[in-house]
């Protein structure tokens, strides 16, 4: 591996090349793929953010209405005249959502729905400006002419225009903006926690002598193969109120913050535990030698070499953990009890009142913490790469009787509860009707007498999986390829870098929903794929671009761009480098992104959950929804469905790599 | 060599959405004459005997089925408002179609024999936009065994549930994510009158839990011992005992809210005839005894037989429903509850 970058620092100067062919196909691959992304990313969120604009007010003035009180009509006045008489509807009652009816009785002060007073009602603005009678839609211009009774039962309805309104409206309503607080305060609670567990992990596995340290990485690891609302499943067995071990809560309700935080802390372990490891593995041991030499104490090595050396892993995974909780929708839906996060409310304003407008607006609020932490997190990690560049010797821990026990009753402790977390949802989904009668029974898992899709859904989840991964892999692999390896267009490269890195930023709701504005517009013409697996696949690859963008370019970033120079003197075409060369030699990323999506298909809830239809109901979705309407041990038994199709991916994935290794990668042998 | 990657690359971006275009089309397409697409919300188990009932009378007409929970089913017709998809919608909450009814979405239909319907079935304009099934009506679910533990007395009316007795023993469904939750508060605020109706919630919501999203789920978490009372509605619980839960299935004494399952005719189908004779079907003696299974009070009178499980005073503990009064402030009482309730949610 070190082979290659050495020889890079004495590579000749490139000769410089005219514009040829070949830069032209890759620039215009290139180009193809950023446009992939502008309709798959951008263009969905600009959609989203102008639909947090689309405002609807009832317009007063755009009604008209007459008295009869027995003595003839009255003059036509607008209801806006009339209530600036009578003062009886608020400004704040005329911004609504587009569900929105306002009586209109409270204009007569003395109205009584028995008196022989008559009333008439007209629109003077066409479609824009619709009342009901009851629930009979009025659109023309015509006079309608009411009795009393009849005029109780009249609303009027909003009209469409834009403006901040609703985001007026969500910062006056604490119920909403509430929220806010909660998801920043679960989202830095469950941070602390996760970074500090995950780092005393990462410390034991790289410095310490303790046994067992593969079994220990892949149970810490187990946690990436399940939706994250799996563990909210296990908790309820655990310490709802029925639970296995409801004494140790002491009274307290799992339902709220801390099932929240306890399932948080789970499910985003192993993202930490992953990138504080590799800051750890990567410290420099002359740093040690030279201390322990000077006599340093242990704990001051620790505080400062240590601690400083990992800072920037730390940091990362801080961030990381942070959005990955904040953004999280399954967990807090279904351990959450009344505890109201942004991910869920903007499920809530959806599906629950089908305010899509409030639910654009919510999606905005929640993108705003995402982004700084995003981009936080970027900023450190190219300072990391700046800190790898140093040429450090790589720190072999030595055996220690005391420490290595202490680290290993440690990881066998966190190893524990996360295995008893997944054992519990097994048994949980084979026990027949918990908790009366605790025979064991397979009838949970007729999946097909449950809502959710059945085991249809199971099927099609591996489907998206399947695809997500061929798909995403070449999509991906290739844009990584034309952005490292083109020459010149120093401009649109940038451009595509940044597209590339956002989708990281964006939270699935957030892209779920603006795919629904965006993609089910009959005016688009990318209609026809809505509610279809390509819309799936498509949400899935985007969502998830990032972090196998990030896997592929580190991966060509080893290869020297001498391969390419060589072959363009031979007169070889680029396709054939890449087919020859660069691919054979990329071959362990390439698989490892194969692998990434295909986890990542089968878990994910939080972008799907808007743009499944009844012949794509996915197996991740089945879990949670089973669990909404009160199957939990159903809900469970998918869960683990799910766990056990990933792990047989992952070894068939890991016995494919040792193969292609075997035949591919024999050149980084010294 | 160079022929594959040609292909492999062409197929990037053209094909990621092109390729899957045949399958895509093929579903999204106008439906032929003999087809109908039809928007449902009724328990996927029934679907397939619903469909097979109505081909066993007209064979050559086939039914594609897009099943959903209420709630998303709604927002989907809500969301293709410029573009509909659907022919017909069979098997939705009547609250559902009043909020199509009111934006334009239904075409209008008198279908045969609607006369001999209940007339409580049937939406008040002529010709009526929507007619009803059968209705779900809410109830609360008594786990007796867990209630024994906690040295509970039934309750025998919706008053008796804000006694001190039931603290932290109650659940509900969240009214803004269940349409479940909003019949049972729109049926307080008819029963006790606005300004009672709020003050009883008030003193409901120092009994309960906390709230559900879905509207099953409190007698399901109620048939698991979860939680000794669940607010749900009879027909789910009713199922829970079946399977062997310990449950009682209590009808309050004041009266029960109650929504129904409706069919509508989309309005802007290009298969009207089909549409029609489907919904023509949907209210025969025939097809109600097929609802009768599952619902113990349905649209034909006379028709419905006892539903084992089901209690047996239903019908007449069944409020006068103002349909029109739940879809006109339905904004205004969610928007109130948000206020009153939601917004305590605290953490604990």
């Amino acid at each position: 591996m070190a082979d290659i970058s050495s020889h890079s620092s004495q590579s000749l100067p490139i000769v410089k090349q005219k514009i040829g062919r070949d830069d032209w196909t890759m620039r215009a691959f290139m180009v193809v793929i950023a446009i992939y992304l502008v309709v798959a990313l951008a263009l969905p969120l600009y959609v989203m953010m102008s639909k947090s604009f689309e405002t609807y007010r009832f317009e007063l003035d755009r009604f008209e209405i007459q008295v009869d009180k027995g003595d003839g009509w009255s003059d036509v006045t607008t209801v806006a005249a009339l209530n600036q008489q009578v003062n009886a509807i608020g400004a704040d009652e005329l911004a609504t959502s587009s569900d929105g009816r306002l009586g209109i009785t409270k204009l007569f002060p003395d109205f009584s729905f028995r008196s022989k007073t008559n009333y008439r009602l007209r629109n003077i603005a066409g479609s824009d400006a619709v009342f009901l009678i009851g629930s009979e839609r009025v659109a023309h211009n015509e006079w309608v002419k009411l009795s009393s009774n009849d005029f109780r039962r009249v609303v009027l309805r909003p009209s469409p225009s834009t403006g901040f309104d609703n985001f007026r409206t969500y910062f006056s309503t604490p119920a909403l903006f509430n929220s806010v607080y909660n998801s920043l305060a679960i989202a830095f609670i469950v941070t602390v926690i996760t970074v500090s567990l995950a780092f005393a992990f990462a410390y034991a596995l790289n410095r310490s002598c303790m046994r067992y340290k593969g079994v220990f990485r892949l149970i810490a690891m187990a946690p990436l193969l399940v939706p994250s609302l799996l563990p909210g499943i296990a908790l309820v067995y655990l310490f709802g109120n029925q639970g296995m071990l409801k004494e140790l809560m002491f009274g307290y309700s799992i339902y709220g913050p801390i099932g929240i935080i306890i399932g948080s802390v789970f499910f985003t372990f192993p993202h930490a535990m992953i990138i504080i490891n590799t800051s750890l593995a990567l410290s420099d041991a002359r740093l040690y030698e030279a201390a322990t030499s000077l006599r340093t104490p242990r704990f001051k090595i620790f505080r400062l070499i240590t601690i400083p050396g990992a800072r920037y892993g730390l940091i990362s995974a801080a961030f990381v953990v942070f959005n990955l909780v904040i953004t999280d929708f399954g967990l807090p839906k279904v351990i959450g009890g009344q505890f109201n996060v942004l991910a869920v409310d903007i499920y809530k304003q959806v599906i629950g009142q089908q305010n899509f407008q409030m639910g654009a607006v919510v999606s905005v609020v929640l993108l705003i913490p995402a982004l700084i932490a995003f981009s936080v997190d970027r900023y450190i990690q190219k300072k990391q790469v700046a800190l790898l560049s140093s040429r450090s010797v790589t720190y072999q821990p030595s055996p220690s009787k005391i420490f290595d026990r202490q680290m290993f009753a440690y990881c066998t402790v966190i190893s524990l509860i996360i295995v008893t977390i997944l054992a519990v949802c097994q048994y949980a989904a084979l026990i027949k009707f918990w908790p009366y009668d605790l025979s064991l029974s397979l009838s949970n898992y007729a999946f097909d007498l449950m809502d959710g899709g059945g085991w249809d859904s199971y099927r099609n989840s591996i489907k998206l999986a399947l695809l997500t991964a061929m798909f995403g892999t070449i999509v991906v692999f290739t844009g990584a390829y034309m952005v490292e390896k083109a020459r010149g267009f120093e401009n649109g490269r940038t451009v595509f870098q940044l597209l590339a890195m956002m989708p990281m930023a964006i939270p699935g709701m957030v892209l779920g929903l603006a795919y629904i504005f965006f993609f089910n517009n009959p005016a688009n013409p990318f209609n026809f794929i809505y509610a279809t697996m390509a819309i799936l696949v498509v949400s899935t690859v985007t969502h998830f671009y990032t972090v196998s963008h990030l896997t592929a370019v580190t991966a060509l970033k080893q290869m020297d761009n001498e391969f390419e120079s060589v072959g363009a003197s031979l007169k070889q075409p680029f396709y054939k480098v890449m087919g020859l060369v660069t691919v054979p030699v990329c071959l362990p990323a390439i698989l490892d992104i194969w692998m990434y999506l295909f986890v990542n298909a089968m878990t994910t809830v939080s972008a799907v959950v808007f743009l499944y239809s009844s012949d794509t109901t996915l197996a991740s979705v089945a879990v949670l929804n089973m669990d909404d309407a009160g199957d939990v041990a159903p809900a469970a038994a998918m869960g683990m469905m799910i766990f056990y199709t990933n792990v047989g991916a992952r070894i068939l994935h890991a016995g494919l790599s040792r193969l292609l290794l075997k035949k591919t990668q024999a050149w980084r042998m010294r | 060599m160079k022929l594959i990657k040609k292909t492999t690359l062409a197929s990037l971006f053209s094909g990621l959405m092109a390729g899957v275009a045949v399958f895509a089309m093929s579903s999204s397409m106008a439906v032929s004459a003999g087809e109908l697409t039809v928007y449902t919300a009724v328990e996927a188990e029934d679907l397939k005997k619903y469909a097979a009932k109505f081909n066993e009378d007209y064979p050559d007409i086939k039914i594609n089925w897009v099943r959903d929970s209420t709630g998303i089913v709604t927002a989907k017709l809500l969301a293709e408002k410029n573009n509909p998809q659907a022919d017909v919608v069979w098997g939705l909450a009547a609250t559902s179609l009043l909020l199509l009814k009111s934006e334009g979405m239904l075409e209008a239909y008198s279908p045969k024999g609607v006369e001999k319907l209940d007339k409580k079935f049937v939406d008040k304009s002529t010709p009526p936009a929507w007619v009803g099934m059968d209705a779900w009506v809410a109830s609360v679910c008594y786990n007796t065994v867990e209630a024994a533990k906690n040295n509970l007395v039934p309750p025998k009316t919706w008053k008796d549930l804000t006694k001190p007795m039931y603290k932290g023993m109650l659940i509900m469904p969240n009214p803004n994510s269940s349409g479940t939750g909003f019949l049972d508060v729109s049926s307080w605020l008819q029963l006790f009158g606005e300004d009672g109706g709020w003050k009883y919630m008030d003193a409901l919501h120092e009994n309960i839990a906390r709230y559900t999203h879905s509207g099953s789920k409190p007698c399901k978490l109620a048939a698991a011992g979860e939680i000794p009372i669940g607010i749900s509605f009879a027909f789910r619980g009713a199922k829970s005992k079946a399977k062997g839960a310990p449950l009682e299935i209590i009808v309050p004494e004041e009266g029960v809210g109650w929504d129904m399952e409706a069919t509508a005719i989309v309005a802007g189908t290009d298969n009207l005839k089909d549409a029609q004779t489907l919904v023509d079907w949907s209210i025969t003696k025939k097809a109600n005894v097929m609802y009768n299974a599952g619902y113990a009070v349905v649209a034909y009178p006379g028709v419905a037989k006892p539903v084992k499980f089901f209690p047996e005073n239903l019908l007449e503990k069944m409020i006068p429903n103002d349909f029109e009064f739940a879809a006109n402030n339905r904004k205004r009482i969610l928007t109130e509850w948000q206020k009153r309730y939601d917004g305590k949610s605290d953490p604990k």
